[in-house]
Parts: C-alpha cells; sequence; structure tokens
C-alpha cells in the first residue's frame, strides 16, 4: 500500500487525537453530576432551588426571568408569585441586592456571577462541591468543602442536607511525613432531606445551572440533528453528481 | 475581443455590454472553466477549496458577530453573552465563528502537510509556497488576537503571555511590549487595538495574499501526486493531456467534499461547539480577572507544537530570549523548503525510505508536541517537548543532505490515473 493512500486514514486519527488529548488534560475529574438538561420538571424545581437558596446572594445577570419561564413551561404569574422576589421586571436579568463592597466584607470575596458557572467549572464539578461541605471549626464559616479546600462560601442547604463531618486518614506521604487524605463524610446531625433526596435537589440544582450556562442547547442539538439529515441528503446527491461528471475523465 | 463579430459571438444584452467593458469573461476562461487542472488529484488536493471556504464562512460569521460586539473591556464578555442568548440566531453565528478558527487551522495544516508529501513548493512554485506560508503567519496573527476579544479569562491570560514573550528581547523588549500593547498590561486599549486588526487590517490582507496564492498557482499550474508536469504533454489543440477544466470537474468534485467538510464541521458546531474544551476553553467562560491566574494557561490546541518548543528551551545567559527565537526559527525554517529539499523527485510516491521515515516522524513530532504544549510542564512533558524539538529542527536542516542521497525510483511521464 502507497503511503499516500494510507494517508487519510492517518490524518483522521490525528484529528480524532485532538480531543482525546484535551480529555485527559482534565485534572481532577468528579463522577457524573446525572443531570438531563431535557427533563422539564428537574429543571423547573432546579429554578425553584435556585432562587430560594441561591439567588439571594448569587447573582445570572445574563439570564432574563421571562426567558427562563418560556423556556422551562412557567406561567407568567406562577414566575412573579413564587421564582422573582424583587421588583424587578421579567424581561430583566437576574441581580442581587447585595452590593460587592459588603460582600467583600462579610465573605472576604463577592460571591462569583453563576450565569456561566456550569460552562467554566463542569456539572460534575457543581454537584461534587454542593454535596462536599463538612463541619470545620477553624473556619469563619464553621465549613470547609473537599472540593473547593477554603471555600469562602458558607453551607447555605445545611437545613437540607444537615451537617457532615469528614474522615481523613493518615498515610505516610513522602520522605515520610505523615499526609492526611481525605477517605470519606459521615453524617454528623441529619437534616430535614435524606441523603438521596438531597443528592437529587443538587442534582437539580445543577441541571438548572447548566441550562442557564446554555439556554440554547436543547434547540441546538435538535436542531442539529435536522442539519445532519439535510446534510447528508446533500452529500449523497453530490456524490452522484461528481460521479456523474467524472464517468467522462479517463 | 472589441471587435463586432466578437461582441456578437458574446452575445447582447446585459452580459454583453459587461464583456464588452470588463474582462470577466477572460477572467473565468483563465481561472475557472479553462483552468487545466490534473485529473489525478487525490483526497489530499481537497484542502485548498476548503480553506477558501471556511475563509469565506470566517468573514460572513465574523461581520454578523461585529454588529453586536462591543470592543470594551467593560462590555466585551457580556457583548459576547448577549450575541449567545438574546440575538436571533447569535449562538448559531458565534459557534460557526469559533468552530471555524479551529478548523481553518486543520484544513490548512492538511493543505501544508499535502505541499509536503507531494512537493508542491518545489521549482516553479516557489512563490505559491512564500504566499502560502505568509497566509499561515496572517492566520495566526488573526486567530491570536481574535482570541482576545471574548475577553474572557483565557483570552487575558493567553495574550498576557504571548504579548510579554516579545519582552525577552534584550533591549527593545519591553518597550516593544508597551508598544503592542499600547499599555502598561494587557487592558481596554489593547482590546481595541487587536479587535481593528482582527476586523479589518489582518482579513483585508488575508483576502489578498489568498488571490495572489492563487494568481501564482494558476500561473504555473498545478502540481499533483505524481510530481509530473502536465504541460509536458499537450494535444494537438495545446491543452495538457492529463488536464481537465476546473469547471465542471473540480467544483463538483469540491462540492461534495465541502459537504463531507460541512458534516464534520456542523457535528461540532451542534454537538459539541466547545469540543471538551478544545475549542473553547472552560476559563474562557469567566471574564477576564487580572487578579486572578487561571491554574494553567495554555495557547489554543493550533499554537501548542510552537509553545512547547518555545518552553522546551532553557533560559540561558539570564535571558530566556532563545525559546522565543526557536519559536521564529521553527516558522521560518518552512520558508525555506523548497530549497532544501534537493530530491531529484517531487512526489512521495518516488522517493525513497528515508525521506518516508522522515516525514513519518515529522508528522508524530507535530502532534507530539501539540500534546505537550496543551499540559502543564511537568512529569514526561518537558522532556518530550525537548527530544521532538530537537527533532523538528533535524528534519529540516538534515533534509538537504538526506533529500538527496535518498533513492528515488523512476517517474512516469504521464499522471498515473485509475477511471472512475
Amino acid at each position: 500500500m502507497r503511503i499516500d493512500k494510507l494517508a487519510p486514514a492517518l490524518a483522521a486519527l490525528a484529528v480524532l487525537a485532538l480531543p482525546l488529548a484535551a480529555f485527559a488534560e482534565e485534572g481532577a475529574s468528579f463522577p457524573p453530576a446525572g443531570n438531563d438538561i431535557r427533563n422539564r420538571a428537574s429543571l423547573q424545581r432546579g429554578a425553584r432551588n435556585f432562587m430560594n437558596y441561591c439567588s439571594g446572594c448569587h447573582s445570572a445577570k445574563f439570564v432574563r426571568y421571562n426567558r427562563v419561564a418560556t423556556d422551562l413551561g412557567i406561567p407568567d404569574a406562577e414566575l412573579k408569585a413564587n421564582l422573582m422576589f424583587t421588583s424587578e421586571k421579567s424581561y430583566e436579568t437576574i441581580k442581587i441586592a447585595m452590593p460587592a463592597e459588603d460582600a467583600k466584607k462579610w465573605f472576604g470575596t463577592s460571591p462569583p456571577d453563576l450565569s456561566l458557572i456550569a460552562r467554566a467549572r463542569g456539572s460534575d464539578y457543581l454537584y461534587a462541591f454542593l454535596r462536599s461541605f463538612y463541619a470545620d471549626a477553624s473556619k469563619p464559616t464553621g465549613v470547609n468543602n473537599t472540593v473547593l479546600a477554603g471555600t469562602a462560601m458558607p453551607h447555605i442547604l445545611a437545613d437540607l442536607q444537615g451537617v457532615q463531618s469528614a474522615v481523613f486518614k493518615t498515610e505516610p506521604g513522602e520522605g515520610g511525613a505523615a499526609k492526611s487524605e481525605f477517605e470519606k463524610f459521615e453524617l454528623a446531625q441529619p437534616g430535614t432531606l435524606s441523603p438521596e433526596k438531597y443528592d437529587d435537589f443538587v442534582r437539580d440544582t445543577v441541571n438548572f445551572l447548566q441550562y442557564i450556562g446554555e439556554p440554547i442547547e436543547v434547540e441546538r442539538r435538535d436542531l442539529g440533528v435536522w442539519v445532519m439529515l439535510f446534510l447528508l441528503v446533500f452529500t449523497a446527491f453530490s456524490y452522484l453528481l461528481y460521479k456523474e461528471y467524472w464517468r467522462d475523465v479517463h | 475581443m472589441g471587435t463586432e463579430s466578437d461582441v456578437k459571438a458574446q452575445g447582447a444584452g446585459l452580459w454583453g455590454w459587461i464583456t464588452e467593458r470588463f474582462p470577466i469573461d477572460e477572467m473565468l476562461r483563465e481561472h475557472v472553466t479553462e483552468y487545466w487542472t490534473p485529473k489525478n488529484f487525490n483526497f489530499w488536493y481537497i484542502f485548498g477549496v476548503i480553506s477558501g471556504f471556511v475563509l469565506v464562512l470566517q468573514l460572513a460569521t465574523g461581520m454578523f458577530l461585529t454588529m453586536s460586539y462591543k470592543p470594551s473591556a467593560a462590555e466585551a464578555f457580556g457583548s459576547v453573552e448577549y450575541i449567545m442568548r438574546d440575538v436571533e440566531w447569535g449562538w448559531l453565528i458565534r459557534y460557526l465563528h469559533s468552530t471555524g478558527a479551529s478548523a481553518f487551522f486543520i484544513v490548512v495544516y492538511l493543505h501544508m502537510f499535502r505541499a509536503l508529501l507531494y512537493g508542491s513548493y518545489r521549482a516553479p512554485r516557489e512563490l505559491v509556497w512564500i504566499f502560502g506560508m505568509v497566509i499561515y503567519l496572517a492566520l495566526m496573527a488573526e486567530a491570536f488576537m481574535g482570541y482576545l476579544l471574548p475577553w474572557g479569562n483565557m483570552s487575558y491570560w493567553g495574550a498576557q503571555v504571548i504579548v510579554s514573550l516579545f519582552g525577552t528581547f534584550p533591549i527593545i523588549g519591553n518597550a516593544l511590549v508597551e508598544w503592542i500593547r499600547g499599555d502598561y498590561y494587557i487592558s481596554d486599549i489593547t482590546l481595541n487595538r487587536f479587535f481593528a486588526l482582527h476586523v479589518a487590517v489582518i482579513p483585508i490582507v488575508l483576502v489578498f495574499l489568498a488571490l495572489a496564492h492563487i494568481l501564482a498557482l494558476h500561473k504555473v499550474g498545478s502540481l499533483n501526486p505524481d510530481g509530473v508536469e502536465i504541460w509536458d504533454e499537450t494535444n494537438e489543440r495545446g491543452i495538457p493531456k492529463d488536464g481537465i477544466a476546473f469547471h465542471p470537474y473540480f467544483t463538483v468534485k469540491d462540492l461534495f467534499y465541502i459537504s463531507c467538510f460541512m458534516l464534520l464541521f456542523c457535528g461540532i458546531v451542534f454537538f459539541a461547539p466547545t469540543l471538551n474544551g478544545l475549542f473553547l476553553e472552560p476559563p474562557n467562560f469567566e471574564p477576564a480577572n487580572a487578579m486572578n491566574t487561571p491554574p494553567h494557561i495554555s495557547p489554543v490546541w493550533y499554537f501548542t507544537p510552537f509553545y512547547a518548543m518555545l518552553r522546551a528551551v532553557p533560559s540561558f545567559a539570564g535571558t530566556q530570549v532563545w525559546g522565543v527565537l526557536v519559536m521564529f526559527a521553527a516558522i521560518a525554517l518552512l520558508f525555506f523548503l523548497p530549497w532544501i529539499d534537493r530530491s531529484p523527485v517531487k512526489s512521495i510516491r518516488y522517493k525513497g525510505p528515508i525521506t518516508k521515515v522522515a516525514l513519518g516522524v515529522f508528522v508524530v513530532t507535530f502532534v507530539v508536541l501539540g500534546v505537550c504544549g496543551m499540559k502543564p510542564a511537568v512529569g514526561i512533558y518537558p522532556l518530550l517537548a525537548k527530544i521532538f524539538t530537537v527533532l523538528y529542527f533535524v528534519f529540516f536542516l538534515l533534509m538537504p543532505w538526506y533529500s538527496r542521497i535518498d533513492s528515488v525510483k523512476p517517474v512516469p511521464k504521464r499522471v498515473t490515473y485509475h477511471a472512475h
């Protein structure tokens, strides 16, 4: 086989290798969040969770209330009664009342805007983060987090989850110095939700965060199927045209 | 032309009126309907046309993005999200443009590889190659400046790192960096000038260079996978025996391959526009923040082979300029290909084993360097980067020697072609 006949296959392999390389690049990986952006009920619950628990401190300044309502099938009256706690108009974006300077004073940092948090960090990361708070008396908030050590965020969902304590095991590290490594969580004080229900609660919330990160995602994928079908048909016809013309070439 | 009978032959009406005043007929004949193209073009010959297609795609989508984008440090990031969320079909335009940037480099790299395979740069096609290389340089500048515009955190820090490379030059370094940024740091001013260059200056340069590239090609004629000159064998009408008209034969062929390309391209646009963080990097979904450095800064994938070479060279005599020089030299060497390839034959088909192995090693080298440039400089990667940087240069610097001593097979008088 001639080298230049083999070459297209090699090139295809090289192109395929690129995303694989990126795949391997991601440092810490987290177990899948298992959320589904096509699950509208989950997204609606997520919207409720977000507005009730997150939006006190976190803005979503690129997200319009009415876009959320339209996309998730929430009637206008329900939107205003249950999801909008401020005097904003429904075409406005989700802002917070807390001034950034005050936030800095209270938390040492201002809470990040959550519009794109799922795109910047990934849904799996958020799912792990919200389930990894544990009691740590040395911190001003009384909690720490195994996913983001020293986080300034208090465990706002402690009522629901309860209080976890982290169990560390001591292992001999390099050079003989003992190294403490996280082993597991223990539920020191149960919350109002069972661990399974709490996971569902977080999954719905993360689902909503993924949705607001890219509201068009579902439509993009659905449209993509039609685009691919069209292109397949077009490619087939252009192939026939190509072969028809090239019959003359000897 | 000009005589009355000619005008009649060209037809009356508007078309006749135009052709009498503008050489559209001659141009179409010279470059399209009577541009005699070797019939034995294979898969590797589709990427030139596809590059042109992507250029047009980038110009068109870029124009629409410009209508809604705000080139200011305060508004840029938000305006991109506005395009993604509020502008009708803005998300599609933006994804086409961001995916188009990466696609451009993929097809250009494959197009350049084709030249390596079949000696497309050999005399008398040196200028075709030189124009192509200048296009490649302009494309790198275009991509680098465009990458700052979304004003994400990776945009910011990527620009910071790349611009500061110029600071390694002795004496003029600091002044040079300030001159590029227009400020003491990457700021609103930098963003504005990068925008101006990205949307006005470089696209015009690219379009003119692309035209020069094609005109130079059409002056000397296309080479082919056999590396034989089709004009050496002409028929009684003075047309190459192995040449066929670009239109309709290659227009229909390219139409088919462009649809194949669009299948792959739209697969990414609609189902994986970030391509797992490769085409759109996660830190770029956070706005630029001078106080918050991303944990691992790396340029977009198409620059990483050169970035790996930059990092592979240690600082010496108190300066890091050597890495920068090596990186520039890696690109500069490509310009000399027409003169350092001394093989008596052009196409890889008739070259010997040394050249084939060298080219194979070079492909592996380029991919490995690309991966090294993406990874943090820890573990095995710094060593790999050093080894393959040396191999990259060996491929070019030893070429005058190994291309001459390598065995060759006899080149046929006519192209090899099997009818469909």
